[in-house]
Protein backbone atom coordinates (compact mmCIF):
# COMPACT_ATOMS: atom_id res chain seq x y z
CA UNK A 1 0.00 0.00 0.00
CA UNK A 2 2.71 2.25 0.48
CA UNK A 3 5.36 1.01 -1.26
CA UNK A 4 6.35 4.38 -2.88
CA UNK A 5 8.17 6.89 -0.53
CA UNK A 6 5.53 9.57 0.78
CA UNK A 7 6.08 13.20 0.35
CA UNK A 8 6.02 15.53 3.55
CA UNK A 9 2.99 16.74 3.57
CA UNK A 10 0.50 19.17 4.98
CA UNK A 11 -0.33 18.27 8.42
CA UNK A 12 -3.47 19.14 10.46
CA UNK A 13 -4.63 19.28 14.02
CA UNK A 14 -7.58 16.79 14.77
CA UNK A 15 -11.00 18.09 16.72
CA UNK A 16 -10.75 17.27 20.24
CA UNK A 17 -14.23 15.94 19.14
CA UNK A 18 -12.99 13.64 16.56
CA UNK A 19 -10.20 12.96 18.59
CA UNK A 20 -12.37 10.81 21.23
CA UNK A 21 -14.15 9.41 18.52
CA UNK A 22 -11.11 7.62 17.03
CA UNK A 23 -10.12 6.81 20.31
CA UNK A 24 -12.93 5.08 21.04
CA UNK A 25 -12.73 3.39 17.98
CA UNK A 26 -9.10 2.19 18.21
CA UNK A 27 -10.08 0.71 21.43
CA UNK A 28 -13.52 -0.86 19.68
CA UNK A 29 -11.47 -2.33 16.90
CA UNK A 30 -8.08 -3.48 19.64
CA UNK A 31 -9.30 -4.14 22.97
CA UNK A 32 -5.76 -5.06 23.34
CA UNK A 33 -5.02 -1.82 23.46
CA UNK A 34 -6.71 -1.05 26.42
CA UNK A 35 -4.32 -0.68 29.03
CA UNK A 36 -2.42 0.87 27.48
CA UNK A 37 -4.43 3.49 26.09
CA UNK A 38 -3.49 6.30 28.25
CA UNK A 39 0.44 6.10 27.07
CA UNK A 40 -0.69 6.16 23.07
CA UNK A 41 -3.14 8.39 23.44
CA UNK A 42 -3.16 10.86 26.69
CA UNK A 43 -6.52 12.68 26.89
CA UNK A 44 -4.19 15.93 27.20
CA UNK A 45 -2.31 15.55 24.10
CA UNK A 46 -3.60 16.53 20.54
CA UNK A 47 -3.56 14.44 17.55
CA UNK A 48 -2.54 15.33 14.37
CA UNK A 49 -4.01 13.99 10.80
CA UNK A 50 -1.24 13.48 8.13
CA UNK A 51 -2.39 13.20 4.44
CA UNK A 52 -1.06 10.14 2.65
CA UNK A 53 -1.36 8.60 -0.49
CA UNK A 54 -4.54 6.27 -1.61
CA UNK A 55 -6.82 9.06 0.98
CA UNK A 56 -5.53 7.60 4.03
CA UNK A 57 -4.53 9.74 7.06
CA UNK A 58 -2.14 9.02 9.30
CA UNK A 59 -2.58 9.87 13.04
CA UNK A 60 0.48 11.21 14.86
CA UNK A 61 1.24 12.51 18.38
CA UNK A 62 3.93 14.78 18.81
CA UNK A 63 5.69 13.42 15.38
CA UNK A 64 5.18 9.83 16.97
CA UNK A 65 3.08 8.13 14.56
CA UNK A 66 -0.19 6.00 16.04
CA UNK A 67 -2.31 4.51 13.08
CA UNK A 68 -3.61 5.27 9.60
CA UNK A 69 -6.99 4.47 8.50
CA UNK A 70 -8.35 4.66 4.76
CA UNK A 71 -12.37 5.93 4.82
CA UNK A 72 -13.68 4.27 7.89
CA UNK A 73 -11.83 1.20 7.23
CA UNK A 74 -10.45 -0.03 10.76
CA UNK A 75 -7.56 2.18 11.84
CA UNK A 76 -4.33 0.24 11.49
CA UNK A 77 -1.55 0.69 13.93
CA UNK A 78 1.70 1.95 12.73
CA UNK A 79 4.28 -0.55 13.13
CA UNK A 80 6.33 1.33 15.70
CA UNK A 81 3.32 1.14 18.29
CA UNK A 82 3.29 -2.77 17.07
CA UNK A 83 6.97 -2.92 18.38
CA UNK A 84 6.02 -0.74 21.28
CA UNK A 85 2.91 -2.67 22.57
CA UNK A 86 3.38 -6.52 20.71
CA UNK A 87 0.79 -7.75 22.79
CA UNK A 88 -2.17 -5.50 21.38
CA UNK A 89 -2.67 -7.38 17.86
CA UNK A 90 -3.59 -11.32 17.17
CA UNK A 91 -0.39 -12.22 15.24
CA UNK A 92 0.33 -14.60 12.80
CA UNK A 93 4.15 -15.85 11.71
CA UNK A 94 5.36 -16.32 8.24
CA UNK A 95 8.62 -18.78 7.52
CA UNK A 96 11.92 -17.42 6.79
CA UNK A 97 12.02 -17.57 3.01
CA UNK A 98 8.83 -15.04 3.02
CA UNK A 99 10.56 -12.80 4.75
CA UNK A 100 12.33 -11.23 1.91
CA UNK A 101 9.48 -11.28 -0.20
CA UNK A 102 7.30 -9.34 2.48
CA UNK A 103 10.36 -6.51 3.25
CA UNK A 104 10.13 -5.93 -0.82
CA UNK A 105 6.40 -5.36 -0.63
CA UNK A 106 5.00 -8.67 -2.05
CA UNK A 107 1.21 -9.35 -1.16
CA UNK A 108 1.10 -12.70 1.65
CA UNK A 109 0.26 -15.61 0.09
CA UNK A 110 -0.43 -19.16 2.16
CA UNK A 111 2.23 -21.26 2.23
CA UNK A 112 4.51 -18.72 3.78
CA UNK A 113 1.67 -19.48 6.75
CA UNK A 114 0.89 -22.93 6.29
CA UNK A 115 4.48 -24.18 6.10
CA UNK A 116 5.88 -25.49 9.28
CA UNK A 117 7.79 -21.89 9.93
CA UNK A 118 4.56 -20.54 10.07
CA UNK A 119 2.38 -20.05 12.86
CA UNK A 120 -1.85 -19.49 12.65
CA UNK A 121 -3.90 -19.40 15.35
CA UNK A 122 -5.66 -22.34 16.22
CA UNK A 123 -9.53 -23.32 15.40
CA UNK A 124 -10.45 -22.21 19.28
CA UNK A 125 -8.56 -18.25 18.20
CA UNK A 126 -9.20 -18.61 14.78
CA UNK A 127 -9.40 -14.94 12.95
CA UNK A 128 -12.19 -13.86 10.36
CA UNK A 129 -11.15 -12.26 7.12
CA UNK A 130 -11.04 -8.58 7.30
CA UNK A 131 -9.46 -8.85 11.47
CA UNK A 132 -6.19 -6.56 10.89
CA UNK A 133 -3.39 -9.00 12.28
CA UNK A 134 0.45 -8.29 13.01
CA UNK A 135 2.60 -10.55 10.87
CA UNK A 136 5.97 -11.91 12.66
CA UNK A 137 8.60 -13.73 11.11
CA UNK A 138 10.58 -17.00 12.02
CA UNK A 139 13.44 -16.20 14.24
CA UNK A 140 12.88 -13.00 14.94
CA UNK A 141 11.47 -11.05 17.29
CA UNK A 142 9.82 -8.33 15.89
CA UNK A 143 6.55 -7.74 13.35
CA UNK A 144 7.44 -7.29 10.47
CA UNK A 145 3.94 -6.58 8.67
CA UNK A 146 0.49 -5.50 9.17
CA UNK A 147 -2.57 -5.71 7.42
CA UNK A 148 -6.07 -7.08 7.18
CA UNK A 149 -6.77 -10.24 6.42
CA UNK A 150 -7.99 -11.05 2.72
CA UNK A 151 -9.39 -14.47 4.32
CA UNK A 152 -10.09 -16.67 7.88
CA UNK A 153 -7.30 -18.22 9.60
CA UNK A 154 -9.23 -21.72 8.79
CA UNK A 155 -9.91 -21.00 5.40
CA UNK A 156 -5.91 -20.31 4.51
CA UNK A 157 -5.15 -23.65 6.74
CA UNK A 158 -7.87 -25.62 4.86
CA UNK A 159 -6.93 -24.44 1.37
CA UNK A 160 -3.14 -23.33 1.89
CA UNK A 161 -3.33 -21.38 -1.68
CA UNK A 162 -3.98 -18.04 -2.24
CA UNK A 163 -3.29 -13.99 -1.65
CA UNK A 164 -3.71 -13.18 2.57
CA UNK A 165 -2.84 -9.93 3.33
CA UNK A 166 -2.63 -7.55 -0.10
CA UNK A 167 -2.45 -4.43 1.60
CA UNK A 168 -0.27 -4.17 4.65
CA UNK A 169 2.18 -1.59 6.07
CA UNK A 170 5.82 -3.63 6.03
CA UNK A 171 8.78 -2.87 7.42
CA UNK A 172 11.10 -0.08 5.15
CA UNK A 173 7.71 0.59 3.22
CA UNK A 174 7.01 4.15 2.48
CA UNK A 175 5.41 5.00 5.68
CA UNK A 176 8.10 3.20 7.61
CA UNK A 177 10.61 6.02 6.29
CA UNK A 178 8.28 8.81 6.39
CA UNK A 179 9.90 11.78 8.45
CA UNK A 180 7.46 13.79 10.88
CA UNK A 181 9.70 16.11 12.34
CA UNK B 1 21.44 8.51 16.87
CA UNK B 2 19.58 4.98 18.13
CA UNK B 3 15.63 5.59 16.89
CA UNK B 4 13.24 4.39 20.44
CA UNK B 5 9.81 3.38 19.57
CA UNK B 6 8.55 6.26 21.96
CA UNK B 7 4.74 6.32 22.95
CA UNK B 8 4.98 9.02 25.68
CA UNK B 9 6.85 9.21 29.14
CA UNK B 10 4.21 8.81 31.56
CA UNK B 11 4.54 4.81 33.42
CA UNK B 12 6.38 4.15 30.41
CA UNK B 13 4.78 0.10 29.38
CA UNK B 14 5.91 0.52 25.89
CA UNK B 15 8.94 -1.93 25.06
CA UNK B 16 11.61 0.25 23.65
CA UNK B 17 12.94 -0.90 20.56
CA UNK B 18 15.91 -0.63 18.73
CA UNK B 19 16.15 0.70 15.26
CA UNK B 20 19.35 0.29 12.79
CA UNK B 21 20.53 3.81 11.90
CA UNK B 22 21.85 2.84 8.89
CA UNK B 23 18.58 1.38 7.43
CA UNK B 24 15.85 2.48 10.47
CA UNK B 25 14.41 -1.12 10.53
CA UNK B 26 15.01 -3.41 13.68
CA UNK B 27 18.46 -4.45 13.29
CA UNK B 28 17.45 -8.38 12.98
CA UNK B 29 16.18 -7.49 10.05
CA UNK B 30 18.75 -5.81 8.55
CA UNK B 31 20.24 -8.77 6.74
CA UNK B 32 17.01 -7.97 4.39
CA UNK B 33 17.63 -4.02 3.71
CA UNK B 34 20.24 -4.23 1.24
CA UNK B 35 23.01 -2.04 3.45
CA UNK B 36 23.61 -5.39 5.72
CA UNK B 37 27.24 -4.49 6.31
CA UNK B 38 26.65 -0.95 6.96
CA UNK B 39 23.89 -1.67 9.38
CA UNK B 40 26.44 -5.01 11.16
CA UNK B 41 29.34 -2.05 11.77
CA UNK B 42 26.38 0.26 13.02
CA UNK B 43 24.99 -2.08 15.47
CA UNK B 44 28.79 -3.19 16.48
CA UNK B 45 29.18 0.31 17.32
CA UNK B 46 26.52 1.37 19.25
CA UNK B 47 24.61 -1.80 20.62
CA UNK B 48 27.25 -4.04 21.17
CA UNK B 49 24.78 -6.13 23.04
CA UNK B 50 22.76 -6.72 20.69
CA UNK B 51 25.35 -6.95 18.11
CA UNK B 52 27.00 -10.02 19.55
CA UNK B 53 23.23 -11.85 20.50
CA UNK B 54 22.56 -11.80 16.47
CA UNK B 55 25.93 -12.22 15.38
CA UNK B 56 26.23 -15.27 17.64
CA UNK B 57 23.02 -16.52 16.03
CA UNK B 58 24.35 -16.40 12.58
CA UNK B 59 21.82 -13.35 11.39
CA UNK B 60 24.42 -11.40 10.33
CA UNK B 61 26.38 -14.42 8.50
CA UNK B 62 24.40 -14.51 5.68
CA UNK B 63 26.29 -11.38 4.31
CA UNK B 64 29.60 -12.40 4.55
CA UNK B 65 28.86 -15.84 3.19
CA UNK B 66 28.24 -14.05 -0.35
CA UNK B 67 31.98 -13.86 -0.37
CA UNK B 68 32.92 -16.87 1.16
CA UNK B 69 30.74 -19.26 0.71
CA UNK B 70 32.25 -22.04 2.47
CA UNK B 71 33.40 -21.02 5.35
CA UNK B 72 30.11 -20.26 6.82
CA UNK B 73 28.47 -23.08 5.98
CA UNK B 74 27.17 -24.19 8.89
CA UNK B 75 25.70 -20.67 10.17
CA UNK B 76 24.21 -19.91 6.80
CA UNK B 77 22.94 -23.46 7.33
CA UNK B 78 21.53 -23.38 10.81
CA UNK B 79 20.06 -20.53 9.79
CA UNK B 80 17.91 -21.72 6.63
CA UNK B 81 17.09 -25.57 7.45
CA UNK B 82 14.26 -25.81 6.99
CA UNK B 83 14.39 -24.46 3.05
CA UNK B 84 15.23 -26.48 -0.02
CA UNK B 85 18.97 -25.97 -1.09
CA UNK B 86 17.66 -24.38 -4.07
CA UNK B 87 15.46 -21.75 -2.66
CA UNK B 88 18.55 -21.15 -0.10
CA UNK B 89 20.60 -20.25 -3.32
CA UNK B 90 17.92 -17.95 -4.74
CA UNK B 91 17.66 -16.11 -1.50
CA UNK B 92 21.34 -15.58 -1.40
CA UNK B 93 21.90 -14.35 -5.32
CA UNK B 94 18.68 -11.95 -4.41
CA UNK B 95 20.11 -10.73 -1.23
CA UNK B 96 23.73 -10.18 -2.93
CA UNK B 97 21.44 -8.48 -5.86
CA UNK B 98 19.50 -6.50 -3.69
CA UNK B 99 22.83 -5.18 -1.67
CA UNK B 100 24.42 -4.35 -5.07
CA UNK B 101 22.00 -1.97 -5.66
CA UNK B 102 22.06 -0.34 -2.75
CA UNK B 103 25.66 0.04 -3.10
CA UNK B 104 25.05 1.29 -6.57
CA UNK B 105 22.77 4.02 -5.54
CA UNK B 106 24.87 4.87 -2.57
CA UNK B 107 27.67 5.31 -4.65
CA UNK B 108 25.57 7.57 -7.52
CA UNK B 109 24.33 9.42 -4.23
CA UNK B 110 28.08 10.23 -3.57
CA UNK B 111 28.75 11.19 -6.69
CA UNK B 112 26.20 13.40 -7.75
CA UNK B 113 26.94 15.37 -4.19
CA UNK B 114 30.26 15.91 -4.92
CA UNK B 115 29.52 17.05 -8.13
CA UNK B 116 26.91 19.40 -6.91
CA UNK B 117 27.66 22.93 -5.98
CA UNK B 118 25.06 24.66 -3.36
CA UNK B 119 25.12 27.92 -4.66
CA UNK B 120 24.43 31.24 -3.24
CA UNK B 121 23.41 34.21 -5.40
CA UNK B 122 23.35 37.93 -4.96
CA UNK B 123 20.80 39.31 -6.80
CA UNK B 124 20.39 42.91 -7.57
CA UNK B 125 16.96 43.81 -6.82
CA UNK B 126 17.11 47.76 -7.00
CA UNK B 127 20.39 49.39 -7.58
CA UNK B 128 21.59 49.05 -4.04
CA UNK B 129 19.01 46.41 -2.69
CA UNK B 130 19.91 42.82 -2.96
CA UNK B 131 18.13 39.76 -2.49
CA UNK B 132 20.03 36.32 -1.45
CA UNK B 133 19.02 33.20 -3.46
CA UNK B 134 20.42 30.18 -2.40
CA UNK B 135 20.03 26.85 -5.02
CA UNK B 136 20.64 23.63 -4.33
CA UNK B 137 20.58 22.31 -0.99
CA UNK B 138 17.98 19.79 -1.03
CA UNK B 139 20.65 17.59 -3.16
CA UNK B 140 22.57 17.51 0.41
CA UNK B 141 18.96 16.12 1.98
CA UNK B 142 18.18 19.84 3.91
CA UNK B 143 14.56 20.67 3.28
CA UNK B 144 13.79 23.74 1.68
CA UNK B 145 11.40 24.79 3.82
CA UNK B 146 12.40 24.58 7.08
CA UNK B 147 15.80 26.03 6.37
CA UNK B 148 13.96 29.05 4.86
CA UNK B 149 11.86 29.86 8.26
CA UNK B 150 15.74 29.42 9.78
CA UNK B 151 17.45 31.50 7.65
CA UNK B 152 14.79 34.07 8.40
CA UNK B 153 14.69 33.86 12.36
CA UNK B 154 18.67 34.09 11.90
CA UNK B 155 19.20 36.92 9.96
CA UNK B 156 15.70 38.71 11.18
CA UNK B 157 14.62 39.37 7.15
CA UNK B 158 12.07 37.90 4.56
CA UNK B 159 12.78 34.07 3.72
CA UNK B 160 10.87 32.24 1.74
CA UNK B 161 10.81 29.55 -0.74
CA UNK B 162 10.06 30.15 -4.28
CA UNK B 163 9.92 27.99 -7.69
CA UNK B 164 12.72 29.42 -10.15
CA UNK B 165 11.37 29.76 -13.80
CA UNK B 166 13.40 26.32 -14.35
CA UNK B 167 10.85 24.70 -11.95
CA UNK B 168 13.09 24.06 -8.91
CA UNK B 169 12.78 25.06 -5.40
CA UNK B 170 15.30 27.91 -4.54
CA UNK B 171 15.42 30.12 -1.12
CA UNK B 172 15.19 33.56 -1.64
CA UNK B 173 16.65 35.98 1.42
CA UNK B 174 15.76 39.46 1.66
CA UNK B 175 18.77 40.97 1.71
CA UNK B 176 22.94 40.98 0.97
CA UNK B 177 23.75 38.05 3.36
CA UNK B 178 25.90 35.27 1.24
CA UNK B 179 28.56 35.70 3.65
CA UNK B 180 26.18 35.17 6.60
CA UNK B 181 24.90 32.42 5.56
CA UNK B 182 27.58 30.48 4.05
CA UNK B 183 28.75 30.90 7.79
CA UNK B 184 25.50 30.00 8.98
CA UNK B 185 25.60 26.87 6.92
CA UNK B 186 29.10 25.29 7.73
CA UNK B 187 28.29 25.89 11.23
CA UNK B 188 24.83 24.14 11.50
CA UNK B 189 25.00 22.34 8.79
CA UNK B 190 28.46 21.65 8.28
CA UNK B 191 28.53 17.99 8.31
CA UNK B 192 26.34 17.03 5.94
CA UNK B 193 27.58 20.50 3.31
CA UNK B 194 31.14 20.57 2.55
CA UNK B 195 32.82 23.99 2.24
CA UNK B 196 34.12 23.10 -1.05
CA UNK B 197 30.54 22.84 -2.48
CA UNK B 198 29.36 26.33 -1.51
CA UNK B 199 29.74 28.61 -4.34
CA UNK B 200 29.28 32.18 -3.76
CA UNK B 201 28.06 34.04 -6.69
CA UNK B 202 27.99 37.79 -7.52
CA UNK B 203 25.36 38.67 -9.92
CA UNK B 204 25.64 41.86 -10.28
CA UNK B 205 23.97 43.07 -13.84
CA UNK B 206 21.40 40.69 -14.18
CA UNK B 207 17.62 42.26 -14.68
CA UNK B 208 18.85 45.24 -18.02
CA UNK B 209 16.31 48.12 -16.52
CA UNK B 210 14.00 47.65 -13.73
CA UNK B 211 11.78 50.69 -14.28
CA UNK B 212 12.87 53.61 -13.54
CA UNK B 213 15.53 52.70 -11.00
CA UNK B 214 17.21 56.70 -9.65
Amino acid sequence: MFKKDIPPTNRSKVKSSAARALRQKLLDTYPGFEPYIEEIMPKKASLEAVKLPERATLYTIDSNPLFFQRFDDPPVPHLRLIHAFPSALPTVQIDRGAIRFVLSGATLMAPGLTSPGGRLPDAEHALEAGQVVAVKAEGKEEVCLVGALKVGTEEIKSKGKGVVIDEGHYLGDGLWKLHLD
Amino acid sequence: MAEVADSGPIESQARRVVYCGVCTLPPEYCEFGGTAKKCEEWLKANHEDLWSRLHSEGMNERLTSNSRPTDLKDALNANLSELSVSVQERAAKDAAKKEAKAAQTEARDAERKAASKIQIKRVERNKRKYVTVIIGLEIFGLENKKLAKELGKKMATGSSVTRSPAGTEEITVQGDVSEDVKEWLLENYGSKVPEANIELIEDKKKKKAEGPAV
